[in-house]
């Protein structure tokens, strides 16, 4: 199976170790993965905004990109669903719907597709504070969401209680949204920010060393929430933590 | 005592509200304690989620055949005894109520919840014609006296504090200067409603449910108040929006059970009555609201928006909601589903509610009656910036990144010149009057390579 690494655009500029954990652990685990070198986005802002037919040159350019791999693969949940939903290319419809069919989270891959049971050794001895994402686990259904009334279960857990040493913190608020939002982050800066914060303090009350997830977006709301606090807690993607000593 | 017209853009009354911190957690954990409520009353439903499922089917068969239904409901009304009227939109209803009061020549009128009416503005518009109106729900009364409307569809005064009843009441009801004991309070109320409801000639209530095969309605609330003013006044006058007819009164048994343990996490509202005929020496009249409705029908991606059973749990469960109180959402209905409602009234007045969201799904998972909330908050977004409705300054945005996305050359050349730019001046990117990220947030550290300059290299080697 030939296995395209998606990396979004803010994790190629901004979290580039992001895209080495996943890249490193992908390859660990012996998946044949390549990253095709003109991707760019997967349109999701411009969908968000109000303009999913502004995307079209976006949706275009990553269809041409990834439509010969079998299998995508990238780590944010967010960015994942928006291509599974909306990923569209008139000139090649098949090529779309194929990727729209074939493109996975990261801890999705590794759950149901790879099927891992065991992680290579890896030791992560800190408390760590799991934020789950919303459009990972509601739209991409990663975890149970506490509205519903249905069997608990979180692939993301399930991975994190793979690494030797790691402890997972219980939060008051389990499945609450960081305020990140897409645009909603700068056009509901007030609101965007207090949502942030909030999020922030249920990891730090509950003793947080490290606080994970799998949507780098999140984590960047959570980061940029932290840093201003000057706070010791640190933010980390979960594919760093689930390659923490290589 | 008109409603006032507010056209602030959500951004900037949550803005303002999230000035007085300590009042927005108040305001959050209040809510949230509402949502916990709901939760564990549905826990104990082994078919909850099944309860849901048919609820949503009910309800899509409903308005596949509102026409029907509709006539059923109406031949079946009149065969009763009630006068039937059918109104297209809120000046009609407020025309026709206004008609029915002139012919019994009523200057007073009990109403209890109604979020028809509100929808409407019927308050203003019947002060204007010299009627007095007097809301009895407590919460209601409590935002009527404070000339506001009320922030959220099953807990009006949600947004205000005892403290802020007790000022309230010692100006309007005389009770003792700066009291906050609730039992107090309520009984001062008791007392004020009391004569309002004695003098009464008229009772105006809501619908929660009317049901075609019979032809009656059903009224829920906690208060029992619109049964104290439809029994004690002589003529009684219920509003419902069209969707509000369900087939059949076994249906009731699914949608009673849903409507208050989502709302309130009870098992079932205090009081439901079911009217089915005026008493003796009554006079009943239904009145079958459109304004929008159908137009809403006619729209595949937003029809099942009409499903909604006004139980609020959407509110109570969204994050953005809870923080930005419900009058920054300047609609009769506030949060998610009022921001899917509401621009098919009016598209342009609130362009802004679709956006006051993360579209993190909760709402759409609370729903007990499946309306799928943030999919059409996503839908709404693309009608809007088809038509013009949102700020163009973004439009210029988001064709500037496909151009940028669609030619990975720029892409890369963009991204190695914005890290450096920001590497150079950090205060600049961090600058909160430049970026607004940068208010209440640091932004992240550019790295010195990206990851596709990484792993190039890594080709290399």
């Amino acid at each position: 199976m030939k296995v395209g690494l998606f990396i979004p655009c803010y994790i190629d500029q901004f979290y580039p170790q992001v895209g080495i954990a996943t890249l490193r652990l992908l390859q660990r685990l012996n998946v044949d993965v390549t990253f095709p070198m003109e991707q760019t986005c997967c349109g999701q802002p411009m969908a968000n905004s109000g303009f999913e037919k502004l995307a079209t040159g976006c949706d275009r350019n990553f269809v041409r990109n990834f439509a010969d791999c079998d299998a995508v693969v990238g780590p944010s949940g967010s960015c994942v669903l928006h291509l599974k939903e909306h990923l569209h290319d008139e000139q090649h419809p098949a090529e779309a719907a194929h990727l729209r069919d074939n493109v996975y989270e990261l801890c999705e891959f590794l759950t149901d597709v790879l099927k891992v049971e065991q992680l290579p050794p890896v030791r992560f001895p800190h408390r760590v504070g799991l934020h789950t994402s919303c459009h990972g686990q509601r739209g991409l259904g990663l975890s149970s969401a506490s509205e519903l009334m249905k069997p608990k279960f979180s692939k993301p857990e399930r991975l994190l209680n793979m690494v030797d040493g790691l402890e997972l913190i219980t939060l008051a608020h389990p499945d609450e949204c960081c305020g990140f939002g897409g645009t909603f982050c700068v056009f509901e800066e007030a609101l965007s920010a207090k949502m942030g914060k909030d999020r922030v303090a249920d990891h730090v009350r509950h003793g947080a060393e490290v606080i994970t997830g799998g949507d780098m977006s999140c984590l960047m709301q959570l980061e940029g929430t932290l840093r201003r606090q000057k706070s010791p807690v640190r933010v980390m993607h979960i594919a760093e933590i689930l390659t923490a000593d290589v | 005592m008109e409603t006032p017209v507010r056209t602030t853009h959500h951004a900037e009354a949550a803005a303002a509200f999230l000035r007085d911190e300590e009042n927005v957690d108040w305001h959050n954990e209040t809510l949230w304690f509402v949502r916990s409520k709901r939760d564990k009353a549905a826990a104990v439903l082994p078919e909850w989620e099944d309860l849901r499922e048919q609820a949503s089917r009910i309800k899509n068969h409903t308005l596949s055949r509102l026409d029907d239904y509709l006539l059923e409901l109406e031949k079946n009304a009149q065969q009763n005894g009630i006068t039937v009227h059918w109104a297209s939109d809120a000046d009609e209803h407020n025309r026709i109520v206004l008609d029915i009061m002139r012919q019994h020549n009523a200057t007073q009128v009990v109403k209890s919840k109604s979020m028809l009416t509100e929808e409407c503005h019927l308050n203003p518009y019947l002060l204007k014609h010299g009627i007095d109106v007097i809301d009895t729900d407590l919460g209601e009364r409590i935002v009527q006296l404070r000339n506001e409307p009320p922030s959220h569809i099953v807990l009006p005064a949600i947004h205000l504090k005892k403290k802020h009843i007790g000022d309230l009441f010692h100006q309007h009801l005389g009770t003792d200067a700066g009291a906050t004991d609730p039992q107090y309070l309520t009984e001062a109320a008791r007392i004020h409603l009391r004569q309002k409801f004695l003098l009464a000639d008229v009772a105006i209530t809501g619908v929660n449910f009317a049901v075609a095969e019979t032809g009656g309605f059903v009224v829920c609330t906690n208060e029992g108040n619109a049964d104290l003013g439809a029994h004690l006044a002589k003529v009684h006058i219920a509003c419902m929006g069209i969707e509000k007819v369900i087939p059949k009164g076994e249906h009731l048994g699914v949608f009673l059970r849903l409507l208050a343990r989502s709302a309130t996490g009870q098992t079932t509202t205090t009081y439901s009555s079911h009217f089915r005929r005026p008493a003796p020496g009554q006079t009943m009249h239904l009145v079958l609201v459109d304004n929008g409705r159908t137009r809403q029908l006619a729209s595949p991606d937003f029809r099942n928006s009409l499903k909604c059973i006004r139980c609020g749990a959407c509110m109570n469960t969204c994050p953005v909601y809870r923080r930005s109180g419900g009058h920054s959402y300047h609609t009769a209905i506030a949060g998610p589903i009022g921001s899917i409602l509401a621009p098919n009234i009016d598209m342009k007045q609130y362009a802004d509610l679709p956006f006051a969201s993360t579209l993190c799904g909760s709402c759409t998972n609370v729903c007990p009656v499946k309306i799928d909330i943030h999919q059409q908050l996503y839908k709404w977004r693309q009608v809007l910036g088809e038509a013009g409705a949102v700020d163009p300054a973004k439009k210029v945005g988001m064709t500037g990144m496909d151009f940028l996305f669609s030619r990975p050359g720029l892409y890369r050349f963009a991204g190695r010149a914005g890290r450096r730019l920001m590497k150079l001046f950090p205060s600049l990117a961090n600058n909160g009057s430049l970026n607004p990220w940068a208010v209440h947030r640091d932004m992240p550290k550019p790295p010195v390579q990206s990851f596709r300059d990484w792993y190039a290299e890594q080709e290399k080697k």
